[in-house]
């Protein structure tokens, strides 16, 4: 394994770490979104650049968009 | 169960887990080592038999066609599952679809982000198009393409206010393009079927490999599923922004 495997790797470790150590649902929304860009990147260094943007335009945008948008709807209740 | 013993439980469980995990992948072979034989079969023939330089988009819009329209149609399905669950309920009332209406408790959209947003709405549009359009050339394809260009409309809120997107997507329009693009797909396999005698044959001319015109009908139900997902996705987007922005009422909105 070369060396930029190992370390995208490692960002995904620490990043989806840091999605489950967000508590607040709306930063998690956010950090969930960096975390689908990191695994974008990992299908990007293992040549899989189909894949790749799927990821980030499922795992970085729509996903997260989803989530911010429903958090929008319950707070508006909420109040 | 006390914390003492949830926490042994949970370590003895995390060491099984572990071990398990580095077990199965010490097994693993090494990366780009590939056994399999179908891809070397794809990447041998792909090319002369489908004139697709791109080889996943000749997969998965040629040989295995009937696999991405029904994957087309989940999308459909649960972009129609949302729009069922967030229509207006005989207890909340639609308000003015201007932004500006008394009561409106949103903050206002930093100067910051409405610039950037404008900057972006071309670019994503631009991109969005090449992504669709260049499908069976470079990775990419409807699917990516068309989430490309409903970001792109998600600027047009951005930058403006609801009003300005549904101003350039109406509803009806929106809902036109989504239908298009699923039925499209439905009808490009049944011409195959009509011309070739075989669902989603690819019978339109190949044209010269590397060519934007080229692939018979792989780019053309890279178009449609482009229309599907762009539509698909604007009207998920402005389901939930509708939800928040308009309907007011129901039994736990005081407002």
């Amino acid at each position: 394994m070369n060396l930029i495997l190992v370390v995208v790797l490692l960002l995904t470790a620490a990043t989806g770490t840091a999605v489950v150590r967000t508590r607040d649902p709306l930063d998690q929304a956010i950090v969930a979104s960096f975390h689908g860009l990191v695994l974008g990147i990992v299908f990007t260094v293992y040549q899989a650049p189909d894949v790749a943007l799927s990821q980030i335009a499922v795992g970085a945008v729509a996903l997260p968009l989803m989530i911010v948008l429903a958090l929008t709807k319950i707070r508006g209740q909420g109040r | 169960m006390s914390l003492r013993t949830q926490r042994l439980v949970y370590l003895i469980a995390a060491v099984v887990l572990a071990a398990a995990l580095l077990w199965g992948m010490s097994g693993l072979p090494e990366v780009g080592d590939y056994q399999g034989p179908y891809g070397d079969v794809l990447n041998a023939v792909a090319v002369t038999e489908r004139h697709a330089v791109n080889v996943v988009a000749a997969v998965t819009f040629d040989y295995r066609g009937v696999d991405t329209l029904v994957e087309e149609y989940i999308l459909f399905a649960a972009v129609l599952g949302v729009a069922v669950l967030l229509r207006a309920q005989r207890d909340e009332e639609e308000r003015s679809l201007d932004d500006d209406v008394e009561g409106r408790r949103i903050r206002d959209t930093s100067t910051a982000v409405r610039v950037i947003g404008l900057a972006l709405v071309g670019l994503h549009v631009v991109l969005g198009l090449y992504i669709v359009a260049h499908g069976h050339l470079s990775p990419g394809g409807g699917f990516q393409g068309g989430v490309v260009l409903a970001t792109g409309l998600l600027m047009v809120y951005l930058a403006g206010r609801y009003v300005t997107l549904r101003r350039v997507s109406p509803q009806a329009l929106t809902d036109a393009a989504e239908a298009a693009g699923a039925g499209g797909y439905v009808a490009v396999g049944l011409l195959g079927l009509a011309v070739g005698g075989a669902f989603l044959l690819n019978v339109l001319p190949l044209g010269t490999p590397g060519k934007l015109l080229s692939a018979g009908t792989i780019p053309l139900i890279n178009l449609l599923v482009g229309l599907e997902v762009a539509g698909g996705f604007v009207l998920l987007l402005s389901e939930f922004l509708e939800q928040t922005l308009i309907i007011r009422g129901g039994p736990d909105d005081e407002s």
